[in-house]
C-alpha cells in the first residue's frame, strides 16, 4: 500500500515545522521512517545537507533525530532519571550506575527547557502530561537536535496543552528543530513556523501560518470545504428528559466525585457539560447510565426514576449513551462491525427471537447504517478494533443514534477525531436536538461546548455551575471557569478569582 | 512501505491471563495461515521427537560403525512412526485383506486402532470444549480435572444406583447427572467470580483437589464402593445406563463419539447463534463495553463456567458410561489438563477443538500398539505433544524456520519488534 507518494519535507533549524493531516494522510508513516522503523520504498534522506541511510531507529537517535511517540516509550516501574539513561547508563567507577549523575543531568535538562520533572519520582506515579515531559527530556539527553512529536496533544489536558506549546517554543529558540505532528488547527497556528499539509500520502501543500486561514487549512486536509462551527437555529426546548436531583457520586476511592449536582436536559435542546477532565464529569455520566452507584440524589430520564437503575434498563428506557473512552467502553475490539453495531440491541428483535440471533438481519442492518453513517470499513465483519479512530467513533454514534431514543448522553463525542469526523457527528447531534430529542454532551473541548450548546455548564471538583445560557459568557469565561474561577466572579471581572 | 506494520505497544500495562486467551483465540488464528503454522508445528515436533526415538536405542551408539548406527537410527525411527500411525489409524497392508475375510472378528481387527483413536478422542472433546468456551467468555478454566470427577462420580451413581429403566430413560438421565455435577463444580468459581472478584485460576485448580479427594471419600461409602470390595471401586453401571457399542464386541466404540459430534455442534451453534453467546464472546473480549452496552457481566461469567463445568462433567460421564463402566481414583488421567491443550491447539474453535482431539486420541491409541512392536516408550508421545503446543504457542519460530511471511493483521505478533529507544 502506497502511505507516502513522493513527499519533499525540508526542516530548518530552530523551527517549528507542523505536519498537519486528517488520520492516516501518511503523517505517522513519514515520521517512522524519518525515526529508521520503516524504510522508504524510495528518495533519500538529509540531515545537514549529507544523505543518511536509517537501518533502526538506533541510527536516527545517532543522527541527532529524537521521537516522542503517541504511547509512551517509558518502563512504569522505573524512576524518571532510570528511564532517561536507559540504553545510554551513566556508570562510575567498578560499572555501577550512577544514579546521582543521571539525576542531575534530567534536572538542568529540566531546568534548561522548562520541563519540570522530578528525577527521582516513578513514572507509573506521574500524570501523562508529566510522562510526556520525561519523554522529551530523553530525547534532549540524547542531544537530539530535531524532535519529532506525534499528536502530543491528543492525550494532554488544555491547560498541559499550553505547557507543552511553551516548551516547543524554548526548545526552538535554543536552536532545536520540531516536526509537530497534529490534526489541531488552532495548536498548528500557535506555534508553526511553518506549516505542510498532508493529504491521502501526498504534500498538498505549504504554507506559513499568516498567510493561511484555519478554514483553508481545514479545506486543505479535508480536499472540500468544511464548516467549522455547526449551523443550527436557535432551541426550541420542551418538557425536562433527564431531571438531575441533588446527585452524589462517589469514586472507587471513596472521595466524593459529584457533589451535589442539580441540573435538567429538555427536549430539544442541547446541553454541554465543560470541564477539564477528572472534576467529576465521568462519575457523573456513568452514574446516569447506571454502571457507577449512586450515593444520593435522584435522576430521571426519559419519564423513569433511574437513580438504581441497571445499565440495561437504563438503556432500555430511551437513553442513548456514547462512552468517553470508545476503546475501553464503547467497543468490543475483536467483535466485527456488524455485531459492535448491536452490542446493546442483540437480544431484541430483529437482531433476535428469543435466544436465537438473527446473523441474517443483523448483517442486513449492518450494511445500512454502514452506508448511512459513512464508516469506511471494508465489510461488516472486519474486526472493529482495526479501523482508525474516527470510523471507531462512527460505528457507536451510528449504534446510539439508530435506537429509538429520547435522550442522548455522549462524553467527548470528537476527542481525537479528524476536522471530517467531528463536522459529521456534530451535524447528526444537533440533526438529534432537532427531531426533538434532549441531549447532554459532555466536553472537555471549548470549541466543542460552544458549537453545540444550547446551555452549558461547567463542572469544577465535582461542583457544577449552570447550565446557563450559550449567549450569556464568552469562551475566555468559561474556560476561566474550568479553571475554577465561580460563575460570578468571571463574567463581572472578565479575568479569573478563586472561587 | 513493504514492511509490515509493528505492533501498536500496549500502554503501559502488565500481560493478564485474559490477554494471553485473547492471543490465543484472535481471530486471525482460524485463517488457513494458522492451520498451517500447526500442521508445520505438528511435523517440526516429529522431527525433534526422532532425536529421543534414537536416543532411546543403546544400539545406536554401540553400532560398530556410523552407517549401521545411522542405518538402525532409521529403523528406530521408521518403526516407532510406523507403530504410532497404524496404531492410530491401521495398517493400510493388511486393512483390505482382513476387511475382505468375511470373519467378524478379523473385520473388526482391522477397524480396532480406528475405534481406539475415536474412543481416546472423545472426552477430550469434551473438556477441550469447556476450556474453549471458557475462552470465548475470557475465562482459563483450569478446573476441568475437579469438574470431570465430578461429572463421572454423578453419573456413575446414577447408573448404578437406578434400576429396572429402559436404556432411553436412564442413560440420559445418568449423563444429565454428569453435566449438572460439573456444572456445579464450575459453577462454585464462576460465582466467586462474580461475587468476590477471586480468579478463576486459583479457584479452579484449588477445586480439582477437593474433587480428587472427594473420590476417596465417595468410594468409600456403601452407596458407592462394590459389594465384598475394600480397596475404592465404585459398584458397576446398569448396562441400561452404559452408552451402547456401536460397533459389536470386539471393539470399544460406544455411542459417546456421536455424543461429543453432536455437543461440539451445538456449542459452535451456542457462541455464534445465540444471544447468549453473543454475551459470552462480547465480555470475553471486553467485559467493560459489555458493562456499558447493558450485558450483566457477573450473570455471563456464572453461566460459562457452569456450562464449562457442565462441558467437562460430560467427559467423566463419558468415560464411565462408556469405558470404565465404575468409578476408580484416577479414572479422570490429566483429561480436564490435556483439555487445555486441545482447546489452544484448537485455537479456542469447537470445529478445531475435535479436530486437535482427534490428534491427541490417534497419538495416544498409537503409543499403546507403537510401543508393544517397537522398544520406544508411550512417553514418546507426551514428548510430541508438548512440543506440538511449544511450537504453536511460538508462531513466529515456526515462520522463521518456513520461511512463512507473517499476515498483516493488527495487534497480530505477541512480540514487538525491538523499537523504543
Amino acid at each position: 500500500m502506497l502511505a507516502n507518494d513522493h513527499i519533499d519535507l525540508v526542516v530548518e533549524p530552530g523551527e517549528v515545522h507542523v505536519l498537519l493531516g486528517e488520520n492516516g494522510a501518511g503523517k505517522s508513516t513519514l515520521m517512522n521512517i524519518l525515526y529508521g522503523l520503516y524504510h522508504p520504498d524510495e528518495g533519500e534522506i538529509l540531515v545537514n545537507g549529507k544523505p543518511v541511510k536509517f537501518e533502526s531507529p538506533s541510527d536516527a537517535i545517532r543522527m541527532g533525530i529524537g521521537m516522542v511517540h503517541q504511547h509512551f516509550m517509558l518502563i512504569p516501574v522505573f524512576t524518571v532519571a532510570e528511564n532517561v539513561m536507559l540504553g545510554l547508563e551513566l556508570t562510575g567507577l567498578f560499572g555501577f550506575l550512577d544514579r546521582r549523575r543521571a539525576s542531575r543531568e534530567v534536572e538542568r535538562l529540566g531546568k534548561e527547557f522548562g520541563l519540570p520533572v522530578n528525577p527521582d519520582a516513578l513514572v507509573e506515579s506521574l500524570s501523562v502530561g508529566a510522562q510526556q515531559r520525561v519523554e522529551i527530556v530523553k530525547a534532549l539527553y540524547r542531544r537530539a537536535g530535531v524532535l519529532i512529536l506525534d499528536e502530543p496533544t491528543a492525550v494532554l489536558t488544555p491547560q498541559e496543552t499550553d505547557e507543552l506549546l511553551g516548551v516547543m517554543e524554548s526548545l526552538k529558540r535554543a536552536g532545536r528543530s520540531l516536526v509537530f505532528i497534529t490534526h489541531k488547527l488552532k495548536e498548528a497556528m500557535q506555534v508553526a513556523d511553518r506549516i505542510t499539509v498532508l493529504r491521502g500520502g501526498r504534500v498538498v501543500g505549504s504554507t506559513l501560518p499568516g498567510q493561511s486561514t484555519e478554514a483553508e487549512l481545514a479545506a486543505m486536509m479535508v480536499g472540500r470545504a468544511i464548516r467549522l462551527g455547526v449551523d443550527r437555529s436557535p432551541s426550541k426546548p420542551g418538557a425536562a428528559v433527564l431531571d438531575v436531583k441533588g446527585l452524589t457520586v462517589r469514586n472507587a476511592h471513596g472521595q466524593v466525585a459529584v457533589d451535589d449536582v442539580s441540573f435538567q436536559v429538555r427536549a430539544g435542546e442541547i446541553v454541554t457539560v465543560a470541564g477539564v477532565q477528572g472534576n467529576g464529569q465521568t462519575e457523573l455520566v456513568r452514574a446516569i447510565m447506571g454502571l457507577d452507584q449512586v450515593a444520593s440524589g435522584r435522576i430521571t430520564a426519559a419519564g423513569r426514576d433511574v437513580t438504581t437503575s441497571s445499565p440495561r434498563e437504563t438503556l432500555a428506557s430511551g437513553v442513548g449513551h456514547v462512552p468517553e473512552d470508545r476503546v475501553r467502553d464503547g467497543l468490543v475490539g475483536d467483535l466485527s462491525v456488524a455485531e459492535n453495531l448491536v452490542l446493546d440491541m442483540y437480544y431484541m428483535a430483529p437482531f433476535a427471537h428469543g435466544p436465537m440471533l438473527e446473523p441474517a438481519e443483523i448483517q442486513r442492518s449492518a450494511q445500512q447504517r454502514i452506508k448511512e453513517f459513512d464508516i469506511r470499513t471494508p465489510s461488516p465483519l472486519t474486526l472493529v478494533g482495526t479501523l482508525s479512530g474516527g470510523n471507531q467513533q462512527r460505528v457507536i454514534v451510528a449504534r446510539e443514534f439508530s435506537r429509538p431514543v429520547t435522550l442522548m448522553i455522549a462524553s467527548q463525542p470528537t476527542r481525537g477525531l479528524d476536522v471530517g469526523s467531528i463536522e459529521y457527528i456534530h451535524e447528526r447531534i444537533v440533526q438529534l436536538r432537532d427531531q426533538g430529542d434532549a441531549v447532554l454532551i459532555v466536553s472537555s473541548d471549548l470549541d466543542e461546548v460552544f458549537a453545540l450548546g444550547d446551555r452549558i455548564a461547567v463542572m469544577f471538583q465535582g461542583h457544577m455551575s449552570g447550565p446557563f445560557d450559550s449567549q450569556l459568557y464568552t469562551r475566555e469565561q468559561v474556560g476561566l471557569m474550568m479553571a475554577g474561577s465561580s460563575a460570578e466572579a468571571a463574567p463581572a471581572k472578565g479575568g479569573g478569582e478563586s472561587a | 512501505m513493504s514492511e509490515p506494520i509493528p505492533p501498536k505497544p500496549s500502554q503501559n500495562r502488565v500481560v493478564s491471563v485474559r490477554d494471553v486467551i485473547q492471543r490465543v483465540i484472535a481471530p486471525e488464528s482460524t485463517t488457513w495461515n494458522s492451520v498451517l503454522i500447526v500442521v508445520l508445528a505438528f511435523f517440526t515436533a516429529l522431527v525433534l521427537s526422532a532425536i529421543f526415538v534414537v536416543g532411546s536405542d543403546p544400539n545406536v551408539i554401540q553400532a560398530p560403525d556410523p552407517l549401521t548406527a545411522l542405518n538402525v537410527a532409521w529403523l528406530d525411527i521408521s518403526g516407532a512412526y510406523g507403530g504410532l500411525l497404524s496404531g492410530a489409524l491401521g495398517n493400510p497392508s493388511t486393512f483390505f485383506s482382513k476387511v475382505g475375510s468375511g470373519n467378524v472378528k478379523v473385520v473388526a481387527s482391522a477397524f480396532y486402532p480406528l475405534s481406539e483413536t475415536l474412543v481416546a478422542a472423545a472426552p477430550l472433546v469434551f473438556t477441550g470444549l469447556s476450556v474453549a468456551l471458557g475462552f470465548r467468555a475470557g475465562l482459563f478454566n483450569i478446573g476441568g480435572e475437579g469438574q470431570v470427577i465430578a461429572g463421572g462420580l454423578a453419573a456413575g451413581f446414577v447408573g448404578f444406583s437406578l434400576h429396572g429403566l429402559t436404556g432411553f430413560v436412564e442413560l440420559p438421565l445418568a449423563l444429565l447427572a454428569g453435566f449438572v455435577a460439573g456444572a456445579l463444580w464450575g459453577f462454585i468459581p464462576g460465582l466467586l467470580k462474580a461475587r468476590t472478584g477471586a480468579h478463576e485460576v486459583i479457584t479452579t485448580i484449588m477445586l480439582n483437589y477437593v474433587a480428587i479427594y472427594l473420590t476417596y471419600y465417595f468410594l468409600s461409602t456403601k452407596a458407592f464402593q462394590r459389594p465384598g470390595r475394600t480397596d475404592p471401586i465404585s459398584k458397576i453401571v446398569d448396562s441400561a445406563a452404559a452408552l451402547p457399542s456401536l460397533a459389536g464386541v470386539n471393539l470399544r466404540l460406544h455411542a459417546g463419539v456421536i455424543l461429543a459430534v453432536i455437543v461440539a455442534i451445538a456449542v459452535y451453534f451456542l457462541l455464534w447463534r445465540t444471544t447468549l453467546g453473543f454475551e459470552f464472546r462480547a465480555v470475553g473480549a471486553n467485559p467493560d463495553a459489555s458493562r456499558a452496552a447493558g450485558i450483566g457481566v457477573g450473570r455471563v461469567v456464572v453461566l460459562a463456567m457452569s456450562l464449562a463445568g457442565g462441558l467437562a462433567g460430560l467427559a467423566g460421564a463419558n468415560i464411565i458410561l462408556g469405558v470404565n463402566y465404575s468409578v476408580s481414583p484416577g479414572f479422570s488421567s490429566s483429561l480436564g489438563f490435556d483439555g487445555i491443550t486441545v482447546a489452544l491447539l484448537g485455537r479456542g474453535n469447537p470445529a478445531g477443538v475435535v479436530a486437535a482431539a482427534l490428534l491427541f486420541g490417534g497419538l495416544r491409541a498409537g503409543a499403546v500398539q507403537m510401543q508393544a512392536a517397537t522398544s520406544t516408550p508411550v512417553d514418546l508421545v507426551q514428548v510430541i505433544e508438548a512440543l506440538v503446543i511449544m511450537f504453536v504457542a511460538a508462531p513466529t519460530l515456526v515462520r522463521e524456520i518456513y520461511h512463512i511471511r507473517a499476515q498483516r493483521s493488527a495487534g497480530a505478533p505477541a512480540v514487538s519488534t525491538g523499537w523504543g529507544s
